[in-house]
């Protein structure tokens, strides 16, 4: 294989570089985030029918699943980020997993609460101890543990180092969440889009899903972008590129 | 009823539709603004440590040129 893919790769890792390169992403990230997500509010909202079951009562759907793929999607990359960190020691790394978690916290977050809206109308309560709700709620807390564990050290890279062992223990619950509507006897209705195969959806309800499910991976992209960037002039305080960004933008 | 009305109803709904958006922008709005304040915070205490370490470094090079020796360093 050409060998500039992992020479690319090697300085793409290293701060000055990703700072840069992110800098340059992060607003089309941003602006696809917010198109794709006005169209997917249009398709969702205002075109696509009622449900013949629920009503409009569904519409809850356009948020609440793209957000509930978010946070397991999001807790894989941290997961992966965290071994990378542990095992090659990558400062990147480190920085790319602790920042997605308040990112993946907010997303379970509004999968809970959204959760809570729709089941309140159509189960006829708020809250079950049902287990996707739970293992759901169990993977907050996991965010929330690796967030309040980064935050305990007043060394930043060992307490990175400490939240990224709670990051990758706490994997084990991505494919409980995601399988407990088959695994148990849930209140909670099984999936409705299937990867392969025929997804239980008409194409009117299931593109503005998809739409929002991209809206979703870019808003993070930017997101996480944004997050990163600062933890590294953080990180790096005493270093040239660094002093060059803090005189250049001056009240930014 | 006329069009509009009959969307912000939502059948009936809208005590729950409504809300359930409202949470999912209010929160995705403060994860934006959040890292924002955080980042022109970062900046300031940089630029404030590198003026103060630019300071010092004056002050060292103008001990120097009045010739004092310095037996203990200055402000430290």
């Amino acid at each position: 294989m050409a060998n500039w893919i992992p020479l690319w790769l090697h300085k793409l890792g290293s701060p000055p570089t990703f700072y840069r390169f992110a800098g340059t992403l992060r607003p089309w990230a941003m602006a696809l985030a917010l198109l794709l997500g006005a169209i997917a509010l249009y398709g969702g909202l205002v075109l696509a029918p009622a449900d013949y079951q629920q009503g409009e009562a569904y519409r809850i759907i356009f948020i609440h699943v793209p957000s509930a793929w978010m946070s397991m999607f999001i807790y894989g990359v941290m997961g992966v980020a965290a071994f990378i960190a542990l095992v090659w020691r990558i400062k990147l790394a480190e920085v790319v997993a602790m920042e997605s978690a308040p990112i993946g916290a907010a997303f379970t977050f509004i999968t809970l609460v959204t959760g809570s809206l729709w089941g309140k109308p159509m189960w006829g309560t708020w809250w079950t101890w049902d287990a996707r709700l739970t293992s759901e709620l169990v993977l907050l807390f996991l965010y929330l543990g690796v967030i309040g564990l980064y935050h305990a050290f007043e060394d930043r890279r060992q307490g990175a180092r400490a939240a990224a062992f709670l990051a990758i223990i706490g994997i084990i619950n991505v494919p409980i969440v995601h399988f407990s509507v088959n695994w148990w006897n849930t209140l909670h209705q099984g999936s409705t889009i299937n990867l392969f195969g025929q997804s239980k959806i008409s194409w009117d309800m299931l593109w503005p899903l998809l739409c929002m499910m991209l809206a979703t991976k870019f808003y993070y992209v930017a997101s996480l972008f944004r997050r990163v960037r600062t933890d590294l002039l953080a990180l790096e305080g005493g270093k040239d590129w660094v002093r060059k960004i803090a005189e250049s933008e001056a009240g930014q | 009823m006329s069009g509009l009305q009959t969307f912000f109803a939502m059948g009936g709904y809208a005590g729950y539709v409504w809300p359930a958006y409202a949470v999912f922008f209010v929160v995705l709005i403060i994860d934006t603004i959040a890292p924002r304040l955080r980042r022109r915070r970062v900046l300031r205490e940089l630029r404030s440590r590198l003026a103060r370490q630019d300071a010092r470094q004056s002050r060292v090079r103008q001990d120097r040129a009045s010739s004092q020796p310095i037996t203990t360093p200055p402000s430290l």
